[in-house]
C-alpha cells in the first residue's frame, strides 16, 4: 500500500516569508526526507536540491510512487553520497507537489486546491522556505550541499543568500542564469500544458482529474532535452517497437516515440500539471547575476565555501559553457573552486544515471571535504 | 619529493596565495598548502589529474592553460608557478605574459636544452636528445619549443621582465645563477627555475 502524501514527514514553516513576488507568506508545510544519521559533531550533513520534477525521496524507494528514489545512483549505503557515512537531507520545494506548500494544496480561504490562486515564486524563495528545515534539524552548518540542473540552481542561490551555511558546494549541470533556450523549452512545457482543454485555466482540481495529455507531452519535451543527440542515436536509433516492419500508422513504431509516450505517461501519475508551471516559471525568472550589483562576481565576493562546478560534455540544456561561467566568476572573486568536465555521451541526464567518472568525483570531493571540515571543527 | 619543488617552496614566502599551472596531481600544491599554509589553486588539463588533486581536496580547475588563463582576474595572485610546461605551449610568449598578468611574480621552471648532455648528444650524435629531463623521442614529444636557460634569461632582458633570482638545478647540487656565470651554469645545469616579474 503506498503510503498517502499526508502522511510524509513535514514541518509548518510559521516563520513569515516575503516572498519576491510581493506577498508574505506564513504557516505553510515543508516536506522533506532524511538518511542515515547526524552524527554528535554534527559534521556530516549533506543537504541535497532537487530538481524540476524530482522530490525529496532522493535514496531508497520513494513511500509514495513506489519507485526508485531519483538520485538511488549517487545516494544510499556505500553509495557516493554514503547514507551510512553522511546524513542526506533533502526537501520537496515549494510550489512542489510532494507534500510542501503548492499548487495542489488546499488554500484555506476558499477551501479548495490553489491552482492559479498560487503566488508565482521564485528561486530565491524556494531556497529562502528551506532554511527553517536547518534549524529544525539543528544544523548550523552543512559539511556539503548539492544539486544537479534546477537543484544546482537553488544551491547557487543558497550560497548566494547564506554565504556561512555549507562548508562545500558542488553545482552540477546548471546555470547561474537561465539561458534563453532553457526558457524556450519550458515555455514549450508550459504551453503543452496550457493548450489542454481539461487544464481549465489551471482549475481541473474541480473535476479532480489533469489536464494528463498536455502534461504528457511537456514531459516528453523534457526528456529530449535531457539526452544528447548521440546518446539517443546510440539508444534507440531507428529501432522498432516489437515489431517486424512499420504499421503505416500514427501508432509508436519506433522505439524512442514509445519511450517518449512511456515517459510521459509515466509522469502524470505522479507529477502536478500546475507545479510544472510554477516551477519552470522559477527557474526562467532565474538570474542570479541580477540580484547583486557588480554582477556574478558579486555574489561570490567573501565565500568560505569550497565549491566543486561539474558539467557534462553532452549536456546541451546546461552545457559546459554555461558551468563554467559560474567557474570564472568563482575565480574572480577569490574563491575556493574546482571544475571538472565529465566526457560522456549520457547528455544533461548524467548526473541522474550510473556514470563512473562522475560517481567517483563525487565520492572524492566529498570524503576530502569531510576530513578538512572535520579538523575545521576541532580549531 | 622532486628537488625541483623543494626549490620552488623555497622560493615562495608562507601565507602567500599560489595558482600552479599545470598542476599535475597536485604533489607541489600539497607541499605548499601542508608546509607553508600557502593558499593554493591548480589549472590542469589531464582528467586523471585533475581527479587525483580533488580526491586530495585540492581546488583544481580542469582546463587549458594555453587558451583558459584569460579566467583569473589581472594579479589576483602572488606567485604563478609553471613547471616544466613552458616549452609545451604553442605560444610561450602569450603565456609567460599573461602568467605576469596574473601573479605579482612568476616561477618558471625549464628543461634547460643548453646543458651539456643535450649539447653533445646533438652535436656528437647527430641525434635529438633524450635524457632524464627530455625523456620522449623527437617524434612524440609534446616539447614545442624547447630552450636554455641563457634563452630564457636574454628573453626576460629583452622583453623588460624583471628577473628576481634564477636558480639551476645539476643532480642534487643547486646553484645561483647570475649574468657572471651564466655560461658556465646554461652548459651545467639540467633545470632552470626563474623568479621573475
Amino acid at each position: 500500500m503506498n503510503k498517502k502524501i499526508e502522511d510524509i514527514k513535514k514541518i509548518n514553516v510559521s516563520k513569515p516569508l516575503r516572498l519576491d513576488c510581493g506577498k508574505t507568506i506564513n504557516n505553510f508545510p515543508l516536506a522533506y526526507e532524511t538518511y542515515g544519521k547526524l552524527n554528535d559533531n554534527k559534521d556530516n550533513a549533506i543537504l541535497v536540491f532537487h530538481a524540476l520534477t524530482g522530490d525529496q525521496f532522493v535514496a531508497g524507494t520513494n513511500p509514495v510512487t513506489n519507485k526508485e528514489g531519483w538520485w538511488i545512483t549517487a545516494v544510499g549505503p556505500g553509495k557516493a553520497i554514503d547514507t551510512n557515512k553522511y546524513f542526506v537531507i533533502c526537501a520537496n520545494v515549494i510550489g512542489g507537489c510532494m507534500g510542501s506548500w503548492g499548487p495542489s494544496e488546499n488554500n484555506k480561504e476558499t477551501n479548495q486546491p490553489y491552482g492559479l490562486d498560487f503566488p508565482v515564486i521564485t528561486i530565491k524563495d524556494i531556497v529562502r522556505a528551506q532554511e527553517s528545515l536547518l534549524d529544525h534539524l539543528g544544523i548550523n552548518k552543512l559539511l556539503c550541499a548539492t544539486g544537479g540542473s534546477m537543484g544546482g540552481m537553488q544551491l547557487l542561490q543558497f550560497c548566494a543568500t547564506f554565504p556561512d551555511k555549507t562548508f562545500s558546494a558542488i553545482p552540477i549541470a546548471c546555470s547561474a542564469s537561465h539561458s534563453a533556450q532553457n526558457i524556450a523549452l519550458n515555455e514549450l512545457a508550459r504551453q503543452a500544458i496550457m493548450a489542454d482543454p481539461v487544464w481549465d485555466n489551471g482549475k481541473y482540481f474541480l473535476k479532480d482529474t489533469q489536464p494528463k495529455n498536455g502534461l504528457a507531452v511537456a514531459r516528453m519535451v523534457g526528456h529530449i532535452s535531457y539526452l544528447s543527440e548521440q546518446g539517443m542515436q546510440e539508444k534507440f536509433g531507428r529501432k522498432l517497437q516489437e515489431k517486424a516492419d512499420y504499421e503505416f500508422s500514427f501508432n509508436a513504431d519506433f522505439q524512442v516515440e514509445s519511450y517518449l509516450r512511456h515517459q510521459g505517461n509515466a509522469f502524470v501519475e505522479r507529477f502536478d500539471a500546475n507545479s510544472v508551471l510554477y516551477i519552470t516559471r522559477a527557474m526562467d525568472y532565474f538570474d542570479l547575476s541580477k540580484q547583486f550589483k557588480g554582477g556574478l562576481v558579486e555574489v561570490f565576493k567573501n565565500q568560505k565555501t569550497k565549491f566543486l562546478v561539474i558539467s557534462f560534455s553532452s549536456d546541451w540544456l546546461y552545457t559546459t559553457k554555461e558551468n563554467k561561467d559560474i567557474v570564472i566568476a568563482l575565480n574572480a572573486a577569490g574563491a575556493d573552486v574546482s571544475y571538472s568536465e565529465i566526457v560522456t555521451d549520457k547528455g544533461h541526464d548524467s548526473f541522474l544515471v550510473n556514470e563512473p567518472e562522475f560517481l567517483k568525483t563525487l565520492k572524492g570531493f566529498i570524503n576530502s571535504m569531510h576530513e578538512k571540515f572535520k579538523n575545521e571543527k576541532r580549531i | 619529493m622532486k628537488k625541483e619543488f623543494k626549490v620552488i617552496a623555497e622560493l615562495l614566502p608562507n601565507n602567500t596565495r599560489v595558482l600552479d599551472v599545470g598542476c599535475g596531481d597536485g604533489a607541489l600544491m600539497n607541499l605548499l598548502t601542508k608546509e607553508k599554509n600557502i593558499e593554493v589553486r591548480g589549472l590542469e588539463l589531464e582528467k586523471n589529474n585533475v581527479q587525483e588533486c580533488i580526491y586530495k581536496g585540492l581546488p583544481v580547475i580542469q582546463g587549458n592553460a594555453e587558451t583558459e588563463l584569460y579566467q583569473f582576474p589581472d594579479q589576483s595572485f602572488d606567485y604563478v608557478v609553471l613547471s616544466q610546461t613552458l616549452q609545451a605551449f604553442y605560444n610561450p610568449d602569450k603565456v609567460l605574459k599573461e602568467l605576469l598578468r596574473i601573479g605579482k611574480s612568476v616561477i618558471v621552471s625549464i628543461p634547460n636544452f643548453g646543458y651539456w648532455k643535450v649539447r653533445t648528444s646533438l652535436l656528437l650524435f647527430g641525434k635529438m636528445p633524450i635524457t632524464k629531463t627530455l625523456p620522449n623521442f623527437w617524434y612524440n614529444t609534446p616539447n614545442l619549443h624547447m630552450c636554455t636557460i641563457k634563452d630564457l634569461f636574454n628573453y626576460c632582458d629583452e622583453q623588460n621582465i624583471k628577473i628576481q633570482k634564477v636558480v639551476g638545478i645539476n643532480e642534487d647540487k643547486i646553484s645561483l645563477i647570475k649574468k657572471s656565470n651564466l655560461e658556465i651554469k646554461n652548459f651545467f645545469s639540467k633545470l632552470g627555475i626563474f623568479l621573475i616579474g
